[in-house]
Formats: structure tokens, sequence, C-alpha cells
């Protein structure tokens, strides 16, 4: 997925470059302040966030954990193709603005009416991110208001913390390009466990590639709606270390099995995918219940992607339970890559004031969730 | 590598079939060779609190044999503490995963608690300290271990030598030592699998650093510095989110490891390798 294509860069565009950084600083006071005679702002910071890490794009509007409204948009591609970074750019490029206006419509509001403009600055492709943090250092700097640069995985964790209203949970992160136990300590999210090389989801859309089921809505609902007539399990290699697992065995396996399997009749593509869920996911929930051994925490939270999948939820459910833990309910519209997300983690980072200046508004396709410094948990 | 070592060995690993022949699960009950009735916990295991242990909402399932005392529910296992033939033993009972298909959990469980008698039997066998293996039941999927008797594992030693306060330089001793052990095993191609200082214990007294080296059910055999330099990477995350103050701990245990083994120059390089790949990775989505 990773198809190499445009790296991102520090370089913001040269529009209004020249004391941005203080009025930045201006604004966020106002919003953070307590400036009296500006009630609206004092009350209630709202904020607005750009998703576009993949081949979703996305606008949403939050408001003191309110969801004001959430557009998206997804890049599809033809069965058997996954979305490579330039076209996926391009899709992004042309539908974004469309977004922020819908976005903003929707939630009845204008754009003074916003205290920041939150965006993703990565991981994930560059040239999606290039996209969408142009447009959001230009409607920050059109509108005046701070500009906040998220880390993609940590806007998942902090919509879950929304949602979930667990303060304080261990989070099964769990997406087409990462999947990590992550438990929060001592201002960073920290990862316990983590694939060592493909992420779940990955593993699934490749599936759904080499078995040509349609990419849309996406290819992980597809190969989850097969994998409900599957009946056959097939034997595929189950590797966890510790707190990791490893997915890569498992992938080649399948590419190396699945036209044998399919020609002598030996198995569905509807086996297929059963036998993929099955095993990929009790992985998945066996270093998760190990991890919450280890922290002893009592509340998980799925966040991402793959965490839609109602067969994954039904078997932390069942872990869940078995330890006396609590699996905190998911919500489908906010697990796949939005805006709103976004925006939540902007709001918690612009409370505590930590804004991004322009000069550092680079987007990165590298940014691992524990580079993140919490400033706003304590 | 040995092509029974499925579990662990990624693209190189043999699948075990589809929950094969079940051996020996005939009888209804187990060879229960235990003494009937003559029950009694051996040692009693008070510090079972500590640990991973956790209050779980289902009921502990019955002990593998009668006058066992549950001591610790894992999340792999419930330890049992009791006797076994008249010798202080410590039985570990798989419970099954429910949340796992059933032909899954069978094809596991079983691999699981086999790598585990083969692994601490080849521990033995080379003079590294792990405990004996008395009995291995498939029927109840339990396996019978000599008791360490009044060991504590070393993430407890750890945390209480740090609230105590005590000077930490025994510390630093500890990890060279755990370094020097690691060598060993994994000169003897013996990959853990599962390294976290829960797994190791410390006989008594403690200030002897008498290591001891438990919990084999994720081990395999594996001759390669990949394996090798995995296995030390998962202990390396393990310190760090077990024992976030302990920095040098890791790095003294490394030291110690690449003077002890005669292999150890791949695996050092391996590991480097496994950490920048974590760094690398792009994470998209
Ligand atoms: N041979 C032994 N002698 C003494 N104590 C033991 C022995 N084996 C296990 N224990 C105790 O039981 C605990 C759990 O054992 P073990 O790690 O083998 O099981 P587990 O199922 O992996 O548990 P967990 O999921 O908590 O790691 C150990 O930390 C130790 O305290
Ligand atoms: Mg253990």
């Amino acid at each position: 997925m990773n198809g190499g294509g445009v790296t991102g860069t520090g370089n913001a565009p040269e529009v209004g470059r020249k004391g941005a950084g203080k009025r930045n600083w201006r604004a966020l006071r106002d919003v953070t302040g307590g400036t009296p005679g500006n009630a609206r702002r004092d009350v209630m910071p709202t904020v607005l966030g750009l998703e576009g890490s993949a081949n979703k794009v996305g606008a949403g509007v939050v408001r003191d954990g309110a969801v004001l409204s959430n557009r998206r948009a997804t890049y599809v591609t033809p069965p058997g193709h996954g979305f490579a970074p330039g076209p996926t750019g391009r899709h992004h490029r042309a539908v974004v603005l469309g977004l922020v206006r819908a976005a903003l419509s929707e939630a009845g509001v204008e754009p003074r009416d916003l205290d920041g403009v939150a965006f993703t600055k990565g991981p994930g492709m560059g040239s999606p991110l290039a996209v969408v943090a142009a447009v959001a250092r230009t409607l920050a700097q059109l509108w005046g208001r701070p500009l906040l640069a998220v880390n993609h995985c940590v806007g998942h964790i902090e919509m879950g913390r929304l949602l979930g209203s667990a303060p304080d949970p261990l989070v099964l992160y769990v997406s087409g390009g990462n999947t990590q136990v992550i438990a929060y300590s001592r201002r960073r999210y920290r990862i316990l466990g983590e694939t060592l090389d493909v992420a779940v989801g990955n593993c699934i859309d490749r599936l759904a590639r080499l078995l040509q089921i349609p990419n849309a809505p996406s290819p992980g609902y597809n190969v989850e709606q097969l994998a409900k007539r599957g009946r056959r399990l097939i034997p595929l290699p189950y590797v966890v270390k510790g707190l990791d697992v490893s997915f890569s065995g498992l992938l080649s396996h399948l590419q190396a099995v699945t036209p044998k399997l399919l020609e002598s009749g030996e198995a569905t593509p509807e086996d297929l995918c059963f036998s993929l869920q099955e095993t990929a996911f009790a992985m998945l929930a066996e270093v998760t219940e190990r991890a919450l051994a280890l922290t002893r925490a009592r509340h998980l939270l799925l966040v991402g992607g793959v965490a839609c999948n109602h067969r994954l939820q039904e078997m932390l459910q069942t872990m869940c339970k078995a330890r006396g833990a609590e699996l905190c309910p998911v919500d489908d519209r906010y697990c796949i890559d939005n805006g709103a997300m976004i925006a939540q983690a902007g709001w918690e980072m612009l409370r505590v004031g930590q804004v991004t200046e322009l000069s550092q508004s680079g987007i990165t396709q590298r940014y691992r969730t524990d580079e993140v410094e919490v400033t706003w948990r304590d | 590598m040995a092509a029974t070592q499925a579990e662990a060995g990624g693209e190189r690993s043999v699948m075990a079939g589809p929950a094969g022949p079940a051996m020996g699960d005939v009888g209804p009950v187990g060879p229960a060779v235990g003494e009937p009735g003559a029950a009694g916990p051996a040692v009693d295991g008070s510090d079972g609190a500590a640990g991973a242990a956790m209050v779980a909402e289902e009921p502990p399932a019955p002990p593998p044999l009668p006058g066992l005392r549950l001591v610790q529910q894992g999340a792999e296992a419930h330890v049992y503490r009791g006797l076994f033939l008249g010798r202080a033993a410590v039985a570990k009972l798989r419970v099954p995963k429910r949340y796992r298909h059933p032909a899954l959990e069978e094809r596991l469980s079983r691999r699981r608690m086999a790598q585990e008698a083969r692994s601490l039997l080849r521990c033995r066998r080379a003079g590294i300290p792990a405990p004996a293996v008395y009995f291995v039941d498939y029927v109840t999927n339990s396996i019978f271990l000599e008791d360490i008797v009044d060991s504590i594992t070393v993430q407890d030693h750890i945390y209480s030598v740090q609230k105590s306060g005590n000077d930490t330089s025994g510390l630093h001793k500890l990890a060279e030592k755990m370094g020097e052990l690691l060598a060993r095993m994994h000169d003897e191609d013996i990959i853990h699998g599962d390294l976290t200082t829960a797994n190791l214990l410390l006989r008594p007294p403690t200030e002897k650093l008498d290591l001891v080296l438990i919990d084999f059910g994720l081990s395999f055999i594996s001759g390669l510095p990949e394996d090798k330099g995995v296995d030390l990477y998962v202990l390396e995350k393990a310190f760090i989110s077990t024992h976030p103050d302990t920095e040098t701990m890791f790095q003294a245990l490394l030291k110690a490891y690449a003077a002890t083994s005669k292999k150890s120059a791949p695996v050092i390089k391996k590991l480097d390798e496994v950490r920048l790949r974590g760094r690398k990775r792009s994470m998209i989505g």
C-alpha cells in the first residue's frame, strides 16, 4: 500500500507565512484563556477536522464533545486493485473543498465560529496527506485560526475515548495500516504490542484482491459478509510472539494456496474469508487479553477500520467477559477514517494550547503513536 | 529447524493439520496417577496475588487433580499448586478460549502443551534451569511441573527492590545473569516466544540470583538469528512497558548476552533490524 510516491516535506505553502505563528497564539488565548466578553469561544471551542491519510477523505466539526457534522468520501478502486498514492491524492483534491463546505453547513457554523483547524499530519500516504494538509493550512490562515496537526492514530483513540466514555481504556487499534495494542501511561500512548509486519486490515484487503472481491463499500466489509457463509476452517499460520503478532506468514500462505484450493474445490472463497478472520482475529484477541492481564485495565476500546467487523467485536466481547473486563461499544460511524476524529483530537490539543506553528505543519508518512506527547491527559 | 515447531515459525511454519487425530484423549478421565485423596497444598502460594493475576468473571475450572489449589488465573492458563506423587508440583491447566473456533483452539492448546513440555526437557538436558516436567495430560490439557518452591517472579522482585528504595545495583547484576541465561538458551536453539520478567523465576534466597525459566507454551526450536532477535525484542518491549524506570537493565542484559553467546553477533544485528522495522513502518490508515 505504501507505494512510494510523494514524500511529505516540512514545507508549508508560502501564503502568509509571516507572523502566522503569533496570530495562532493570540487566537488560542481567545479560546482557552477565559477572556471576558468572548463568551461563545470560552464556553464552546469548535474545531474543524480534516482527514486524508489513506483512501478516505473527510471533514467534520466537533464542539465540546458533540459531533456537529462528519462528511466523508472514499476513493474506490476496481476489484483486484489497491489504491496508489497519486490517484488517491487527486481524488481527495477533487472532493475535499466540497466536503468542507458540506461539513460547515451541516454543522450550522460559519468560518468565524471556528476556533481551530485540525488536520492529519500522518502517518499515511504522502500524496493524499499533502493535499489535505495544504487545504488545512490555507483555511487556517484565511480564517486566522490556529492549526492543529494531529497524529491519525491518536485521532482514532481520542474519538474512541469520547464515545466509549471509559477514561483510561486499553486500546486495540486495527486498520488497513495499523495493528497496535496501546495503553496510556505518563503522557504517551504506549504501544504494548503490534504487528511485526503487515497490518490485519491490509491482510484482509489483500485476500479481497486475491479473490477479486469488490472494493465497494470496502473490501473488509465484503470479506466479512462472505465469511458468514464460510464452513471449513483452513489451517493457517497462527503467529503470536509475546504481545506482538505477525501476519506475513498467514498472507503468503494464503497467496500460495488460494488458487489451488479454489480450483480443486477444497475450499470456497467463503471458507477462505472465514478462515482468515477466525485465525487473525483470534491472534488479536489473544494478545489483547494478555495486555489486559498485564495492565489490569478494566475497559477495552476497539478502534480503526477493522473495528467495524462484527466477528472481531464478538470475539473480543467473549474474551472481555471471561476476564471480567468490558468492551466499550463500537460506533461504526467513527471506526472508518473520518474528519470528526481529527477534530476531536485537535479539540483536546487546542484545550491545552498544543497548537502547531505553520513552519511545523509538514506532513509525515511515518509518525508513530508513541511519538506524540499527550499533554492533554494526566 | 525442526518441522514440528509450527506456531511461531511464520512463513516457515508447518501447518498442524485440521486438529489431527487427538493423541491420548480416549478415556473420559485422564490417567490420574496422583495419589487419591492425598490432598493438601504443599506450599501455599500466597504470593499468587502478584503478577498477572486477575479475578475473572467466569468461575475457575476445577483443578486437574483433586486437592490442588488455584494460585493464579493468568491470561493463558490456570495455575494450581499441590502434590503430585508426593512432590511439590505446579499444574498449568489451559482453559479453552471460547472466542476461538473450536478446531483452532484444539490445535493450539495441543501444540502449546507439547511445545512447553518439549522445550522444558530440552532446557533440562542442556543444563539450563527450568522446572522438571512431571506429567502431561492431554485429556484435561494440563501439564504438571516441578514447583520452584518459594520462588518469586523477576518482575515482582524488581518491583520490590524499587519500592524498598534499596540500591538497585543488584538489579544490574540480575540483568547480567538474565543475559547469560538467555544466551545459553538461544545457543541451544530454543526460542522462548514470550520472554517477560514474569516468566523468569528467582529461587530463594533472591540474593543468589538463581534464575529459572518458565512458561514455554509459545516456544519453538530455531537456529535463525531472526527468531532469536525477535525473542529479545519481545523482552525489550516487555521491559519498557512493565519496568519503565530500568533503561540500563536491558542494556546490561544485552551486553552479557553478547559476551556469553557464541552466536550473538548476527542476533544483535537482527534485533537492531527488528527495532528499526517498527520505527519505519509507515502505518497507513
Ligand atoms: N514451576 C513453577 N514453580 C513455581 N511457580 C510457578 C511455576 N510455574 C509457574 N509458576 C507461577 O505461576 C505463574 C504463571 O505461570 P506461567 O507463566 O507458566 O503461566 P501462564 O499461563 O503463562 O500465566 P500468564 O498468562 O500469567 O503468563 C508464574 O508467574 C509463577 O508465579
Ligand atoms: Mg507467564
